[in-house]
């Protein structure tokens, strides 16, 4: 069954074509990682995706649209590039995880409207009635139960992704969307992190939309490839990807402008 | 003075609440915007004959939406909106007092507070109104907390941000005019503003913060009256001197390190992975 199918989606800003025509599905399970250079509308499709930008095209979660589209938009977790706080935030992480459950009537009721079309997808917290045990165990999953009680703007880069990550947990998503997480935090914490994205996807099932410049990662834990710069340029299995040398290349190259890029600024 | 203390703490726990909101959201001068609008209702309600709390409410919360508004078009700055908002409903305000005759006692109790001199029925709506915006705090106070932490984060959760802010608006506004009273006018934004900045160098989680404000604000409020009423002191002063002293107080013991102090990565903001 395909989770999200985007269908000839554009979105402009100004007149300006930041994603032109696109197109793809996302199988349940699968991780899909999204490759393009900086400015390729990775975010601004993701962006669309949450309804958060006006789009020509269309978009379907489970096969919903439209207004049942917009009652189950409260299942998708998204983690994007930067989350922007007081740095003195009176609030503890489990404080920010439960955030992920704020909404419960409007998760609750698009868990009923999946449920009544007949799909299901894999709900690891679903028989755990209590809120606090269920943001313990999502802070165990990306291996932060130690920090449960320490304050939001102590917490170093990879951590707060992490915490970012439980706060999507939480609330069981159908479908989770990573808007490149790792650009400057250290290996160690890279490695955590790959590590909790392989988890959730092999092991919770949860299906996972990534967009990322760190190839040696997409090949070692995607599915899935896409290659986009505001039009869609490859879409296929990860095994077709990296045994096209000129792809590989051209990203590759992208990949490493970008990150250069990032040392100048 | 029993009046005087119970309307004093039930507008001590409203101010604080509200103000750890209102402080995250870097709101602080909004309850300072909105005095000062509520300044211009009350004379309208004193120019026009009619009790002038309710035309205080009336325009304060007019000018809250309006200041909301004032905010969010990108033409005017937050800060710039606020001065805005204060000098017309101050310049209203002026205008009115004037016409009517000038400065009476009633104005002066509005801009510098008259807890002392509160009546039964002030003192009964004061607690009617500080139990509804509790309530309604408590209530609301998870989705609060998501849209203050980040606001483009709440919506993608799936709350209605428009609606809440507007009720948060709304709320501010209704805090001001009853607190009224209690600091007048010119004070009003001290109640808000101390006992939360003081509390959150506590480093604790959210519901400590907002309890250790709410304590420092109830004590500042409790011992200011009754230092007020024994030293013949003006009470809104003694209150705000007292909390500042409170903050002063925090502030010394985290250089001295008795209280933990948080390790802030960045001086402005943090974001994260950028």
């Amino acid at each position: 069954m395909n989770i999200l199918q985007v269908k000839d989606l554009s979105v402009s800003y100004h007149n300006n074509l930041a994603v032109d025509k696109i197109s793809f599905d996302v199988e349940q399970g699968d991780l899909l990682g999204i490759i393009g250079p900086n400015g390729a509308g990775k975010t601004t499709l993701f962006r669309a995706i949450l309804g958060l930008e006006s789009y020509i095209g269309n978009i379907k979660l489970f096969g919903f649209e439209d207004s049942n589209y917009q009652k189950i938009l409260s299942l998708i977790g998204y983690v994007p590039q930067k989350v922007e706080f007081e740095p003195n935030f009176p609030a503890t992480v489990s404080d920010v995880v439960s955030m992920g459950l704020v909404s419960e009537k409007k998760i609750k009721e698009g868990e009923k409207l999946i449920e009544q079309s007949g799909c299901s997808w894999n709900r690891i917290y679903k028989d755990i009635k209590n809120n606090g045990e269920k943001i313990t165990l999502a802070l165990g999953t990306v291996g932060l139960e130690h920090l449960k009680d320490r304050r939001i703007g102590e917490l170093s880069g990879g951590e707060l992704q992490r915490v970012f990550i439980a706060k999507s947990l939480v609330k069981d998503p159908l479908l989770l969307i990573l808007d490149e997480p790792v650009t400057s935090a250290d290996v160690e914490s890279q490695t955590k992190f790959y590590n909790v994205i392989k988890k959730i996807n092999e092991e919770n099932k949860i299906t996972i939309v990534w967009s990322s410049h760190d190839l040696e990662a997409l090949s070692k834990y995607a599915t899935r490839v896409a290659c986009m710069n505001r039009t869609l340029f490859f879409h296929g299995t990860k095994e077709k990807f990296f045994s096209d040398e000129n792809l590989v290349k051209t990203y590759t190259e992208s990949a490493m402008q970008m990150h250069m890029h990032h040392h100048d600024v | 003075m029993q009046k005087a203390l119970i309307a004093g703490i039930a507008v001590a726990i409203i101010c604080s609440f509200m103000g750890t909101f209102l402080v995250l959201r870097r709101y602080s001068l909004f309850g300072d915007g909105i005095a000062h609008v509520s300044f211009g209702g009350i004379s309208i309600g004193l120019f026009l004959g009619i009790a002038p709390l309710w035309t205080a409410f009336v325009v304060a919360i007019l000018g809250g939406l309006g200041l909301q508004k004032l905010r969010q078009s990108t033409k005017i700055s937050g800060d710039a909106a606020v001065a805005v908002t204060l000098v017309s409903g101050l310049a209203i305000g002026v205008i009115l007092v004037s016409a009517s005759g000038g400065f009476s006692v009633d104005i002066f109790s509005f801009l510098f507070g008259s807890i002392l001199l509160i009546s039964f029925e002030d003192t009964a709506l004061i607690i009617g109104i500080s139990a509804g915006i509790i309530a309604t705090l408590v209530i609301l106070q998870k989705q609060f907390l998501h849209l203050t932490f980040n606001e483009e984060q709440a919506k993608i959760a799936g709350l209605n941000v428009s609606v809440l802010n507007y009720i948060f608006v709304v709320l501010a506004a209704v805090t001001v005019v009853t607190s009224m009273r209690l600091v007048g006018i010119l004070l009003i934004s001290a109640l808000i503003v101390i006992p939360n900045i003081a509390a959150m160098m506590f480093g604790k989680g959210f519901k400590k913060t907002v309890g250790i404000s709410i304590s420092m604000s109830v004590f500042s409020v409790i011992v200011g009256i009754l230092l007020s009423y024994y030293l013949n002191l003006a009470p809104s002063g003694t209150i705000v001197i007292i909390a500042v002293s409170l903050l002063l107080g925090t502030l010394a013991a985290r250089s001295a390190g008795l209280i933990s102090k948080t390790d802030i990565k960045t001086p402005s903001k943090i974001s994260h992975n950028s």
